[in-house]
């Protein structure tokens, strides 16, 4: 066994009344890939942020490299050699990718010489992790996968022997993640140490060396990679089974429920982002859209949801037009029996200041079951909150908490219990698991698959491939605008993976 | 040759008029680039004038007027960060309050001590900023064309004029050249990247209202010391708005803001060179209407005219540390 670079020792760490660490005690060996995976909220970011100097743990020792560290900000973790890739990136937009490399690690009072050292440190970095990126891009004009190369150059830049990636991931296309992992592997060579922080049990099985699972605040295990399986990693995870893949039956599809016709959306700068597209949702099916993000599947479903205008083409509820001038009246075609559980749920489905019992039925407020006389009936609206609450296992069990203090996956199953509670005709739903615990996930799928099974038709849109694979009847593949290729469930993730990039769309052009 | 006078004496005056307004600017440049609204710039200025005023004619000394006037300004813009960068207070509430306090405090402590109604006494010509003659400006008045406009526009102003002119190109440098410019546009376009980084948030933002309470000094300290002889209560009138104003209108970036401030200067020069003069096809118009202009022109330019600014990003919103 190597030597450890990381021990750390007796790890406390409380936020008021809630202990987000207790005693963790973890060893993580030079020169390996070590996952850390967990559920939100299990307390796997606040002990790298102690890490990495953002908190000081209450109680406990960290050993860097078999000595103690006592890392009170971040600058004595940089010091140590540890650096830190963020979830949400630590860049400034509109500065250059040297500007952001630099930015805190500047050898000098002016500039000149910092950003010409930085010049060639980069090209040496360049050649031997192959990590390219123009240095004077700007970065908001970079992909994404390219942001969060300039992260993980930010990091070696300051001599990071020590890399956690935190949910590396999550904004990446299957492609660029595959790359990312190409990366680690290569740095992991060079004898740098990687901590991977993340929910996804595929990746951990891909490319860590040894995984610690956590859960609700403590490390609960630690497996070499080869001798556990995904499994055996969600029950540690959970704390019980759970089905990774939801058991459905045979889709009996009926009649025509929404149909999507020549729908073409422009953005705000005039760019097409749906190009042209039509298809059918039929009674008792889930249709799922799969595409990398940004390929037009948000616009569409705004359009689809009468959010926002359409150019042209048409849309069919019920065999009633949709009105795509972008003027339509949500609460008119909630009437109609359709229901949108958008894709950014905090600025669009919920108002994060109100209390949960509030958002739970905001937009069904003029509903007679929630009224008495012109006043809301307080009494009414707190019962119905409490009875969805029990539903859907929202958690805490409390409708007078502020909405902003419940975590992401429960947000989203808010939005979800009020969306689907009102029985509708049609239910579209955009990333209906963005940022859910796997948990919550088994449950959020379980509940859709039973809305199909009423006979309701379900749109489903997602940028997690497995998610659209295990939920849908149908597969569409959106990219560019278009609808790309139409698959069954049994399509292989290779073949969708390969249309969501568009690479048959672009040898049939060559 | 009177046509020619004429704008000669429109322009000199539109630099004079332009001075406390280019330095408010680039004040509020400082703290706007950094992530902290300052609508407070008008107070900051108008404490300096007064304290620029009431110290030059006290100890009898402009430098040390000039002295008070940063020191007191500096306090004040302090006062914004202690609210808004430690205590995460609402900048805006806070810099109207600095305004309110600006506004009442110089003309109560200017009555408490010298009784004359709110103002200072009128400063003697040595207590005041006196214009500089540059070599040679009256052997060159007699040339035609370049003569006035070497001794009328380059020479004769005071030296804040040329301080005034010459932080433009030295802004410039310390935002793209120097470290504390990096650090501080990348504070106040996302502060978390800067924390991450291992700087501190508040510090640096602190150190950006410093070079504004400075800059709002020293145009306190022109108004009172060099435009006027003395401090009149509210004499800033709006100034540090109209330079909030060239500041989006610059897009925060310095030599568009010496731009956009001589425009209102000019603006400015205009009217008051228009007032009582018929003009063709119009004829005579009202007083107002010609003092109304600057600030008419200011919001059909920032309505129209500027396309879209961008402000920086983390502009008005207190940094906290996320979980």
């Amino acid at each position: 066994m190597a030597q450890a670079a990381i021990e750390l020792i007796g790890i406390n760490k409380s936020f008021g009344a809630v202990r987000a660490n207790r005693d963790i005690n973890l060893e993580i060996a030079r020169g390996t890939i070590h996952g850390i995976v967990g559920e939100n909220g299990a307390g796997k970011s606040t002990l790298m942020s102690i890490l990495y100097g953002f908190y000081q743990a209450d109680s406990g020792e960290i050993r860097v490299g078999g000595k103690p560290a006592s890392i009170k900000s971040p600058n004595d973790a940089i010091a140590l050699g540890i650096g830190m890739v963020h979830q949400h990136f630590m860049l400034v937009d509109n500065f250059t990718v040297l500007e952001n490399v630099i930015l805190g690690a500047e050898s000098d009072a002016l500039l000149k010489k910092s950003i010409a050292k930085a010049r060639s440190e980069l090209e040496r970095l360049e050649r031997e992790y192959g990590l390219e990126v123009d240095p004077d891009a700007i970065i908001e004009e970079l992909p994404v996968g390219l942001q969060q190369r300039v992260e993980i150059l930010k990091a070696l830049y300051r001599g990071a022997e020590i890399l956690i990636l935190d949910e590396p991931t999550g904004v990446l296309t299957p492609a660029e993640a595959d790359h990312l992992f190409r990366i680690l592997r290569q740095l992991k060579e060079q004898g740098k140490t990687i901590v991977l922080i993340t929910h996804k049990l595929r990746e951990i099985m891909a490319i860590t060396d040894t995984v610690s699972v956590m859960r609700q605040g403590t490390m609960v295990a630690t497996r070499q990679t080869t001798k556990t399986t995904v499994g055996e990693l969600a029950e540690l995870m959970v704390g019980r089974r759970v089905l990774l893949r939801v058991e459905k039956g045979e889709a009996e599809a009926g009649g025509v429920k929404l149909a999507v016709k020549n729908l073409t959306v422009k953005d705000s700068r005039g760019v097409t982002m749906v190009d042209d597209v039509s298809f059918d949702v039929r009674a008792g099916e889930i249709v799922g859209i799969a595409g990398v993000a940004g390929n037009g599947q948000s616009e569409m479903l705004e359009a689809i949801s009468g959010i926002r205008r359409a150019v042209s083409g048409s849309v069919m509820l019920d065999g009633r037009p949709i009105d795509l001038t972008g003027a339509a009246d949500p609460g008119e075609l909630r009437d109609r029996g359709l229901a949108h559980v958008p894709e950014d749920r905090h600025h669009v489905g919920l108002v994060l200041a109100f209390e949960e019992n509030e958002n739970s039925i905001l937009g069904y407020h003029d509903d007679p079951r929630y009224l008495k006389g012109p006043f809301l009936d307080i009494d009414a609206i707190r019962d119905d909150a409490r009875d969805k609450i029990s539903k859907y296992d929202i958690r805490p069990a409390d409708c007078r908490l502020k909405t902003a203090n419940f975590s992401g996956g429960n947000q989203q199953k808010i939005v979800l219990a009020r969306e689907m509670e009102q029985d509708p005709g049609v239910l579209i739903v955009g990333q209906p698991t963005r940022g859910v615990d796997v948990g919550a996930i088994e449950f959020i799928h379980k509940r859709l698959i039973a809305m199909r099974d009423q006979g309701k038709a379900v749109l489903v849109v997602s940028v997690e491939l497995d998610e659209i694979r295990s939920l849908s009847d149908r597969i569409l593949v959106m990219f560019a605008g278009r609808i790309v290729g139409e698959r069954g469930p049994e399509a292989s993730e290779g073949e969708l993976g390969l249309l969501m990039a568009g690479v048959e769309h672009r040898e049939a052009a060559e | 040759m009177d046509l020619f006078n004429a704008i000669i004496q429109v322009l000199d005056s539109t630099i004079r008029l332009s001075v406390p307004l280019l330095l408010a600017c680039l004040a509020g440049l400082y703290s706007e680039r950094a992530g902290i609204f300052d609508i407070g710039l008008e107070g900051k200025m108008l404490v300096g004038a007064f304290a620029g005023a009431a110290s030059a004619s006290v100890f009898h000394s402009a430098y040390i007027g000039l002295g008070m006037a940063i020191l007191i300004s500096v306090a004040f813009a302090l006062v914004h960060g202690f609210a808004s960068i430690t205590h995460r207070g609402n900048q805006i509430v806070s810099g109207v309050a600095i305004n309110f306090i600006a506004a009442g405090s110089t003309i109560m402590l200017g009555q408490a001590w010298f009784q004359q109604g709110g103002r200072t006494p009128a400063l003697a010509s040595d207590e005041r900023f006196g214009a500089i003659v540059w070599p040679g400006a009256d052997a060159l008045r007699g040339v035609p064309i370049l003569g006035p406009i070497y001794s009328e526009l380059v020479s004769g102003h005071s030296v804040l004029v040329y301080v005034a002119f010459l932080a433009v190109p030295f802004t410039w440098w310390v935002l793209f050249r120097t470290r504390f410019g990096l650090r501080m546009r990348a504070v106040g376009e996302n502060p978390a990247a800067v924390d991450t980084a291992g700087i501190s948030v508040a510090w640096l933002r602190y150190r950006a209202l410093i070079c504004t309470g400075v800059l709002t000094g020293i145009a306190g300290a022109y108004l009172s010391m060099v435009q006027n002889g003395g401090f009149v209560k509210d004499m800033t009138a709006g100034k540090g708005y109209i330079a909030l104003a060239a500041l989006i209108f610059a897009k925060w970036k310095p030599v568009n803001a010496m731009f956009a401030c001589l425009l209102f200067g000019f603006l400015d020069a205009l009217s008051i060179r228009l007032q009582g003069t018929p003009l063709p096809l119009i004829g005579k118009v009202p007083v107002q209407l010609m003092q109304a202009l600057p600030y008419i022109l200011t919001v059909i330019l920032l309505a129209g005219f500027i396309g879209k600014a961008i402000p920086p990003r983390a502009g008005g919103v207190p940094y906290v540390k996320e979980r």
